[in-house]
């Protein structure tokens, strides 16, 4: 196990209240793994990401839980102490490269600083590294890209120099938060299948953060459904898609427009929307747009419960069947 | 339903980014470039294609944001391109637009009450008396409630940002709606509900949708027709399930490929196209995809090939069907 | 009539219960946001002292009563600088006229040439940078020019050039702080519009078949102005430093008008003999432009859409 999160909570604390934007998560990633978090805005899951890496910012603060990271627990750590860890054994990459990458400097610069503030290696072999890493993630003529300015690349191509610093001191967890929504569905397809081919070669855990149930079927091994901070399901990923449990994850599933699908019939809608984070209904936060919703549904929270390796948050499956 | 509602030919956008000191074009972008199609009323035509093809440009052109550099577009039978700007706006009434970013498309100081009566009330569509009326209607008609209408849009989220502009468009009852990607910034919850209601009003306004995204399996479920750009040319245009079941141009089968299945069981061979689009300032010459595309034939790189009928209403402008009619 | 009839069953809709709710008002929100700024309220306090004080003096003038302790312009050599005491709050000037009273009746002026001065280049600048905003291509260029001209020149130094050219007095220290300041407003008012105008609503006027008028007026000027309103704020209080500067050179307001600057022009001779001279009118110029620089800052706050939502 590399990763262990224990009850996370985290909050922000807004003039009109205290939004829980994550509540009491636990989730592990082995060594080597592709864990996905789906979840639509508000769901919460780049907060998580966010509090793993100790990334948060005011107002938000972690509220109780433990981020063990083998058997350290980052959630107890010093800033600097984090700093030591991040970027060299967790590393991050974002969705909007652009945005990570500092304008004013070449991008060999801004790897080879990110090598050497982590590993005790020469100018010049850190500049070796870094173009060999370019290299890897499939940057043409690596060697002549180095020199360029983040300004002087496409987006695709940022994203590849993003991942080439992320990995560049061969990190045991990569957070990938969503590396490509705001990329080209051509070049998303290269960068999903960058991401796998990067996992096999160093052996990395990735925790990959996404709205798109297309781009976790694609890479993910393991999937969590976040919805209103609370993970509604749990599931390696053939089980979720061939058996989803949660009516959430079902709706989702129906309401993507799919290729092989009739498309003359109407789309499958979840109705209503996602409540407002100041004002949570007492019950299961999707009980009120829920196809199923009980009595008790709006009034108490259903607790997330094991099937058998598949773990979900619905009254529908108490005791491990599905009571009809 | 054969009627054509609009037609373009030969539409071409060129936008100069830089001059020499003579004044004569140095960089030339050319956003769209030779394009042509028409759209049937009551249809809805998909146009996919990814960031930098031009699609967009392609809508604004309809709407009149933008004067086409050459070419014509018929609307009706009337060529919209000789009219002089008052005239010209007299047909604003018959093309809307539905933009993409809910957050920008709405004016944050008015409430959505006076942003769905702007268009009448400009318009002079109706009597004073009868907007307020109309309002309630047509908030009825995308689902929102009467009583938020003095609300201000910050308070919306969204998915109901996105039925105030819809309501907006279809204050004056337009012909055609231009979509462009109506719903690639929302949830993907929050994407059917807006896409079914898009259809809900197709059928019962009879509207006529150019339907612009950039992933196909949005436009499968809204469209009739689609049309794949790359790089400001059109390279395929078929029926919805033709292409769908028989993708002809190179990068129509890509851009297929390129989707992710919701199914991990059912992993699939995937063409994963080699390198970035490159620049419209610099397209390469013959076929713009030569760059990139997989099936090269040698004339790709000399001539651009053109769009042709392949099989009944199929068209594709690839050198691999067909030779070049110069 | 040139839209289809609503069905009449829909119609029974529509007349269904009618409830509305209220629009929340701007005005409002704004009020509650820079409520929680202390300085933006002590600023806001001190200008509505400061306009008090105006109102009070100048109506008092109007009706020939006397509200302030002496009458500011009448002279007595027999008791020029007194230093500040129980009779003279803030002591006499050399020609023995009350301070306290002098002060008192120059915010009147000060405050006015302010407002008005920023009113004059407020208007010229909103309209020039909208058309320039609005226009761009040779338009922008030609008037952006002309406000690159009059912003090489210090705009002292074109004030002094004006008042040089005209004359001294009231009205003609309006129009030469307001004269200078226009580029300002002009290049502020442009730059916004450049940044509204990308906006997709501003596209959706079009669309909807607005004209340009229109757009500018209803779509682009209302999400610009919370930053006009701000730079105006900040305005005064430069306009007022202005007045003080001309006064100062004596070339502003003329006697036996009470005007800050003059009056510091007029002492600084003494200002080792009877420093009080001087002192006090600077504080009054100081108080003036901070309060009106706090209230800016707080409204920048309280305007910005982004702090808000907080």
């Amino acid at each position: 196990m590399l990763l262990e999160v224990k009850g996370l909570s985290t909050e922000f604390k807004l003039k009109r209240g205290i939004v829980k934007a994550v509540d009491n998560i636990s989730f592990t990633i082995d060594k080597g793994e592709i864990l996905a978090i789906v979840g639509e805005s508000g769901s919460g899951k780049s907060v998580t990401s966010l509090s793993i890496m100790g990334l948060l910012q005011k107002p938000g603060r972690i509220a109780g839980g433990e981020i063990l990271f083998k058997t350290q627990d980052l959630n107890k750590l010093s800033q600097k102490e984090l700093q030591k860890i991040r970027g060299n054994k967790i590393s991050m990459i974002f969705q909007e490269p652009m945005t990570s990458l500092n304008p004013v400097w070449r991008i060999k610069t801004q790897i080879m600083e990110s090598i050497r503030t982590h590993l005790q290696v020469s100018q010049h072999e850190a500049l070796e590294r870094t173009i060999a890493m370019l290299d890897t993630v499939g940057i043409p003529s690596a060697a002549q890209r180095a020199n360029d300015y983040p300004h002087q690349m496409s987006g695709g191509m940022r994203q590849r120099v993003m991942t080439a610093m992320a990995l560049a001191c061969e990190p045991e967890l990569l957070i990938a938060d969503e590396p490509t929504t705001a990329l080209d569905v051509t070049i998303q397809a290269q960068i999903l299948e960058l991401l796998y081919r990067m996992r096999e070669k160093f052996h990395m855990a990735v925790l990959l953060i996404t709205h798109d149930l297309g781009v976790v079927s694609e890479a993910a091994d393991r999937v969590i459904v976040m919805y209103c901070g609370k993970i509604m399901e749990e599931a390696d990923v053939r089980t979720l898609f061939s058996t989803p449990l949660h009516p959430y994850t079902v709706g989702l599933l129906q309401s993507i427009p799919q290729l092989d699908a009739d498309s003359d019939e109407r789309l499958y809608m979840i109705k209503g929307m996602v409540p407002n984070p100041l004002n949570m209904p007492p019950g299961c936060p999707f009980s009120d747009r829920c196809d199923h919703s009980m009595q008790r549904c709006s009034q108490e929270m259903p607790q997330l419960q094991d099937i058998a390796g598949h773990k979900v948050r619905c009254f529908l499956y108490e005791g491990g069947v599905r009571v009809k | 339903m054969s009627e054509v509602l609009m037609d373009m030919q030969n539409l071409a956008k060129h936008f100069t980014l830089a001059v020499n000191f003579l004044g004569k074009p140095t960089a030339v972008l050319k956003a769209v470039d030779d394009v042509s199609f028409s759209i049937t009323k009551g249809e809805a035509f998909g146009l996919v294609g990814e960031s930098g093809c031009g699609k967009t440009t392609l809508g604004k052109i309809l709407v009149n944001l933008y004067s086409p550099t050459s070419g014509k577009i018929f609307f009706a039978g009337k060529d919209l391109t000789v009219l002089n700007a008052e005239q010209r706006r007299a047909y604003c009434k018959d093309i809307q637009m539905i933009f993409q970013d809910p957050y920008a498309s709405l004016n944050p100081k008015m409430t959505i009450g006076d942003i769905i009566a702007e268009p009448i009330i400009i318009n002079r569509l109706l009597p004073k008396s009868q907007v307020e009326e109309r309002v309630i209607y047509l908030l009825n008609c995308v689902g929102l409630a009467r009583h938020q209408r003095n609300r201000y849009p910050h308070e919306f989220s969204g998915g109901q940002r996105q039925r105030v502009g819809i309501a907006r468009a279809l204050a004056v009852e337009p012909k055609l709606i231009v979509c462009d990607e109506p719903v690639s910034a929302l949830d993907v919850s929050i994407q059917a509900q807006v896409l079914n209601l898009l259809d809900d009003l197709q059928a019962e306004f009879g509207l006529t949708y150019l339907f612009i995204a950039h992933g196909l399996n949005v436009v499968k479920h809204i469209s009739d027709r689609v049309g794949v750009m790359y790089l400001g040319k059109l390279v395929e245009i078929a029926p919805k399930r033709e292409l769908y079941a028989n993708p002809l141009h190179p990068y129509t089968q890509a851009l297929l490929s390129a989707i992710p299945v919701i199914n991990p069981a059912k992993k699939k061979e995937r063409i994963i196209l080699q390198g970035d689009v490159p620049s419209p300032i610099n397209p390469p010459a013959g076929c713009r995809f030569c760059s990139r595309c997989f099936k090269e034939l040698q004339q790709c790189q000399l001539n651009a090939p053109l769009l042709q009928e392949v099989a009944p209403e199929h068209w594709v402008a690839c050198h691999l069907f067909g030779a070049v009619k110069a | 009539m040139k839209l289809k009839q609503i069905s009449p069953l829909d119609k029974n809709l529509l007349q269904a219960a009618e409830y509305v709710e209220k629009p929340e008002s701007q005005l409002r929100a704004m009020w509650d946001t820079l409520r929680q700024n202390k300085a933006a309220v002590v600023g806001l306090f001190i200008i509505g002292c400061l306009v008090l004080i105006a109102l009070t003096v100048w109506l008092s003038e109007l009706l020939g009563k006397q509200i302030l302790p002496y009458d500011p312009n009448y002279s007595d050599m027999s008791k020029s600088f007194v230093w500040p005491n129980a009779t003279h709050w803030f002591g006499t000037d050399q020609l023995g006229r009350d301070l306290f009273s002098r002060i008192l009746d120059g915010t009147k002026i000060s405050l006015f040439v302010g407002v008005a001065a920023v009113a004059l280049s407020l208007t010229v600048g909103v309209i020039l940078g909208a058309i320039a905003g609005y226009r761009g291509g040779r338009t922008d260029a030609v008037i952006m020019r002309l406000m690159d001209m009059m912003l090489a020149i210090p705009s002292i130094l074109l004030a002094i050039a004006f008042m040089a050219a005209f004359g001294k007095g009231l009205d003609k220290a309006i129009f030469a702080i307001g004269l200078v300041s226009i580029p300002e407003y002009a290049r502020i008012v442009r730059g916004s519009i450049l940044a509204v105008k990308e906006n997709d609503y501003v596209q959706a006027a079009k669309i909807i078949g607005n004209r340009p008028r229109r757009i500018i007026r209803k779509h682009i000027l209302p999400n610009v102005i919370s930053v006009i309103v701000v730079r105006a704020t900040l305005g005064i209080s430069t306009a007022v430093l202005d007045t003080a500067a001309l006064g100062f050179l004596g070339l502003g307001v003329q006697p036996p008008f009470a005007e800050w600057g003059d009056m510091l022009g007029r002492a600084r001779g003494f200002i080792f003999t009877a420093p009080y001279t001087l002192i006090f009118p600077g504080i009054a110029i100081t108080i003036t432009v901070l309060a009106f620089n706090l209230l800016g800052d707080g409204l920048r706050d309280a305007l910005d859409p982004k702090s808000r939502i907080k």
